[in-house]
């Protein structure tokens, strides 16, 4: 069984995938902003309601971005 | 046995050997040969930010030569690593806002205070208590037409002591000229971000009492 070799990129592709990377992990930054403010105005107003679906979809994004960033790492 | 089916069936099946050659592996298009092979891209060659050739550079930059466009390359991963950073921080602000919702959940309601009478509060005035502890200052109102209204007297912009103007309809906040809706204790105009947190009050004969902190931000 023969292994199929890596393709080499090159530094211009590298960076691309890089950028979109970044613009991936960006996003989803932004998202966890809006999810923490309006969690606080939430709580702010007693409705505890939202706290923990808020912190559970945060920390999702948290994960998404680690393994972004660990792509991003081993390239 | 040269008509052996078998033999021609595992000669028909062979893999071409030009396909396995050093240039061509797995490749039967017209792909570029080198394919596989680290690419020449001019980026990769390092040049100086003054375009100048190496040799012709000072000692320090030929001992310490930065290879500039990796360098840029490294900055960006850094930069991700500082965005999942920023991530993580986030996802700590939501655990102590889950966090605080739990103590709050389990904390005991204040309790029922008595904080007047009536007869002691006369229309279109107002008086002090402090509720749910001693350190939280509260006003209790009673305006022209009987209505018993009261609100934290804490600014919920910088917790200055608002002023009730009965008249005018309005609880002012000096510090910062904050303003307050009488009736419902809303931010009007200024800084306060939020309306006064509401006491929930509870009239048994000629007492009045404190029955609970309602916290608002609409």
């Amino acid at each position: 069984m023969t292994t199929k070799p890596q393709r080499q990129l090159t530094r211009a592709q590298r960076t691309t995938v890089v950028y979109g990377v970044l613009c991936f992990v960006l996003i989803l930054v932004v998202l966890q902003l809006w999810l923490l403010t309006a969690t606080m105005n939430a709580y702010l107003d007693d409705d505890d309601a939202v706290v923990w679906p808020a912190l559970g979809a945060s920390a999702g994004c948290l994960l998404l971005n680690l393994g972004l960033m660990r792509s991003l790492l081993r390239r | 046995m040269p008509d052996d089916p078998q033999t021609r069936f595992e000669q028909d099946r062979a893999i071409d050997p030009r396909i396995d050659s050093p240039e061509r592996e797995g490749l039967t298009g017209t792909t570029r040969g080198n394919i596989y092979e680290p690419a020449t891209d001019p980026e990769d060659v390092t040049v100086a930010p003054d375009h100048r050739p190496m040799t012709a550079q000072p000692r320090w930059r030929r001992d310490f030569a930065i290879d500039w466009p990796e360098d840029d390359y490294v900055a960006r991963r850094d930069f991700a690593k500082f965005l999942v950073l920023i991530s993580g921080a986030f996802v700590a602000g939501q655990a102590w806002i889950a966090a605080n919702s739990l103590i709050r959940e389990r904390r005991a309601p204040p309790g029922r205070k008595r904080i007047a009478s009536l007869a002691a509060l006369p229309l279109g005035s107002a008086t002090m208590f402090a509720y749910p502890g001693d350190h939280d200052p509260c006003l209790l109102i009673r305006t022209r037409d009987g209505k018993l209204l009261a609100y934290s007297q804490k600014c919920t912009h910088l917790s200055c002591a608002v002023v009730p103007e009965i008249d005018r309809g309005i609880l002012r906040c000096p510090c910062h000229e904050g303003i307050f809706e009488l009736a419902t204790g809303r931010n009007l105009a200024g800084p306060p971000p939020r309306p006064l947190p509401a006491v929930e009050l509870e009239v048994v004969g000629d007492e009045i009492f404190a029955a609970g902190v309602k916290e608002r931000t609409r």
